[in-house]
């Protein structure tokens, strides 16, 4: 293969936008309910964003649902209504808060309550009967997500059986699946942080404005900087320092951190990420440290 | 073309592949400061040296056993090019694994212990790699420091690999004394083998090329979804999404729409444009193999999901019966009369197995007679089929030449299929 030929070239970014594409349309065609997992965090921006190209000029055909922890940014939150707004989306809310109100959910001694969002999640998953679950999950942030399938079968009680998956050849995806399972399926699986940024640069895609430097209270924890909020207070001997700062990750506001960042643009943002020494999830996760297989065991209980 | 490569690992139980994957990532830097601290925490408690399986054995049962149950992806880049990397399992019970790692692969490492020699599992992953036709396969004889650094084992399992590759028709195979463990002629060429000055692994996987573009052959288009907006401004618009499996496809072309046979022409090609408000679509001249993109055509006729757009000049027609080799990936066995269901490209059939020709010997690497296939079994079957498949063989195109078998009570895969030559050769 050393003649050079005049055909058009196929960059990395557009390849796995057209696996992703694929994915979304083989959804559409093969499933009768789906729905899309949306956060308003940037994977799950990228994800709507590929789905509605899937599908253009046609609206997209998936419902949106929120698993919504009560602790939100509120940025992130004014964005997902915007979004929702003008594209004329449906969406679904799971609020952790109802659960925790009328007693079917205990508040965690540490306050936090990313893990509290799988019940309401399956919950929400049954009562619409959704059959095909999108995620905006990638393999390259944390070891068990580095071991799902693009289509991932769930049991009916949800539940995630790492150790017997089915196979899954070239891009033939298999989504049968009986009455009571579904199936989760994630478009980005190989996108990594930086793809998912390129493209947000290249596609000009509007984010919550938390994933830009800006100023903000915060305190060191576990070396993590946390946001002074009302779900977070510093304890005794943390400071309080105003400092420069961007999110890597957008989860419950309780264990997300902030990195020091001078990044205002996408394009700062992607010099930023690939210097980067930690991954995203080490670096803003309180989540992910409480034990060796914390989101793997998460992940079987019906996690996202 | 892209520079990407997409590569597995395969090589029986204990061979080293974890190790060597983590090797290969630590030394390319492609391991951050917390995932290093992750693992030294980890490996300190079990009271053992720094264990570059962990970075990937990333389940907890995993760990626990010090064995790869399925498949990890890893992604990584040095300043030439990016890789995917499927860290997949050697236990033979497995193997079904190591199959969904080596089928989107460009490159598969096999390992092979120094002090072992080819295994039945060894020879079991080459015919795996040769069945799948992936374009090249690196034989990685690893623990080389076990073994004194000794030149003429690394020879002798270089050649036993070769002669096997060879009967299993892999063209490409390139053989390199490593360790894992130590890191010679992983990333760094080795002061301890001398003898070998051949390239490292990662300046194979860096030099590799990536997967063939088929850009140049024949059209085929498989139909996933029809678009039909149905509002104001697209009012009688229909377009015809999918991702062109090979060829290129370039408006006023004349094309087949398959099962139906129905001749007509590529009126239109559409490329999204999606802002913050407005969804749209604007026209392009053209697309490649491997793009995903949206057709319209010149005339109304009937075209749904399953249907195949092929070129005129060149289209393979329709079948009912098919002639493959399958790698046999569920627990129950393959019987004849077996009822199940085929998924080919967009198509989902019912077939029935009307014969099982015979099973590849692994020994011998020959076929012979087989009642039934078992679970990891390579055999070649006969399949009925109730709807037309616009198929091709595997060996010229490996989308429309690919299928499964699919349990219609569970929906559990049973084996990947790929059809014969006319010849029918088996590998």
């Amino acid at each position: 293969m050393t003649a050079i030929v005049e055909t058009p070239t196929v960059t990395e970014l557009d390849a796995l936008e057209s696996e992703s594409i694929f994915i979304f349309r083989e959804v559409a065609a093969e499933f009768e309910r789906p729905v899309i997992l949306f956060s308003g965090g940037k994977d799950s921006i990228v994800m709507l964003h590929l789905a509605r190209k899937a599908f253009a000029p046609a609206a997209v055909p998936f419902t949106l649902l929120h698993v919504d922890t009560g602790h939100n940014f509120p940025e992130v939150l004014a964005y997902r209504d915007a979004v929702v707004e003008q594209l004329g989306l449906r969406l679904e809310v799971a609020k952790v808060e109802d659960y925790i109100a009328d007693g079917r959910l205990r508040e965690r001694t540490d306050g936090t309550r990313n893990q509290l969002q799988t019940v309401p999640l399956l919950d929400a998953i049954n009562a619409h009967r959704f059959d095909a679950v999108f995620g905006g999950g990638r393999r390259d942030e944390e070891r068990a997500r580095a071991k799902e399938r693009i289509f991932s079968l769930r049991d009916e009680f949800g539940q995630w059986d790492p150790r017997n998956q089915r196979p899954e050849l070239w891009s033939l995806y298999n989504g049968r699946h009986r009455p009571g399972e579904h199936v989760r399926v994630f478009p980005l699986s190989n996108w990594t942080e930086l793809d998912v940024w390129n493209y947000i640069e290249r596609e000009q895609i509007p984010l919550p404005s938390i994933y830009y430097a800006h100023e903000r209270d915060v305190f060191e924890r576990d070396g993590m900087l946390l946001a002074v909020g009302p779900y977070s207070q510093p304890r005794s001997g943390e400071t309080v320092a105003k400092r420069v700062v961007r999110y890597r990750t957008v989860g419950d506001m309780s264990c997300t951190g902030a990195v020091a960042s001078v990044a205002t643009s996408a394009a700062e943002v992607v010099i930023e990420v690939a210097a980067s020494e930690i991954t995203e999830r080490g670096a803003t996760r309180a989540d992910d440290r409480a034990s060796e297989a914390a989101m793997e065991d998460r992940k079987r209980e019906g996690y996202f | 073309m892209s520079t990407l490569l997409r590569l597995a690992t395969a090589g029986s139980v204990d061979d080293g592949k974890s190790t060597l994957v983590g090797r290969l990532l630590h030394d390319c830097k492609a391991i951050l400061a917390d995932q290093i601290a992750h693992v030294k925490t980890v490996s300190e408690a079990r009271g053992g040296d720094f264990d570059f399986a962990l970075l990937t054995d990333g389940l907890r049962a995993e760990r626990e056993q010090g064995i790869t149950i399925d498949v990890a992806y890893r992604y990584f880049a040095t300043d030439k090019r990016s890789f995917i990397l499927a860290d997949c399992p050697g236990h033979v019970q497995y193997t079904r694994n190591t199959v969904t790692g080596a089928s989107t692969a460009d490159v598969v490492i096999i390992l092979v212990d120094a002090r072992h020699g080819v295994l039945e599992q060894t020879r079991r992953h080459l015919a795996v790699a040769g069945l799948l036709r992936v374009p090249h396969v690196v034989l990685a004889v690893n623990k080389i420091d076990l073994v004194g650094y000794d030149e003429a084992v690394f020879t002798k399992i270089a050649k036993d690999v070769g002669e096997v590759a060879d009967q299993l028709g892999i063209a490409d195979l390139k053989a390199i004394p490593v360790s894992a463990l130590v890191g010679d002629n992983v990333v760094e060429h080795s002061a301890d083998t001398a003898w070998y000055d051949g390239p490292t692994l990662l300046e194979v996987l860096e030099n590799a090329t990536g997967r063939t573009d088929t850009s140049n052959q024949p059209l085929r288009f498989p139909v996933q979804y029809v678009i039909r907006p149905q509002t104001d401004e697209y009012r009688d618009y229909r377009g015809y999404t999918g991702t062109v499996a090979s060829g290129t496809v370039t408006v006023g072309d004349p094309v087949i729409v398959l099962p139906a046979g129905r001749r007509t022409s590529i009126a239109g090609i559409d490329r999204p444009v999606v802002t913050a408000t407005s969804t749209a679509v604007v026209e392009r001249p053209s697309a490649i193999a491997g793009e995903a993109v949206t057709v319209r055509l010149a005339d109304d006729i009937d075209v749904a999901r399953g249907s195949v757009i092929v070129a005129a000049e060149h289209s393979p027609g329709t079948r009912r019966e098919l002639a493959a080799t399958v790698s046999w990936l569920a627990d129950r066995p393959l019987t004849v009369g077996a009822r199940v269901l085929i998924k080919h490209t967009t198509t989902t059939a019912q077939a029935i197995v009307t014969k099982i020709t015979g099973a590849l010997d692994l020994d011998t690497l020959g076929v012979i007679d087989a009642a039934e296939l078992a679970l990891n079994d390579i055999g070649k079957v006969q399949l009925k089929i109730a709807a037309p498949l616009a198929a091709d063989p595997y060996s010229s195109n490996a989308i429309t030449g690919s299928f499964l078998l699919i349990d219609a009570h569970d929906g559990w895969t049973l084996a990947a299929g790929m059809i014969d030559d006319e010849e029918g050769e088996l590998l």
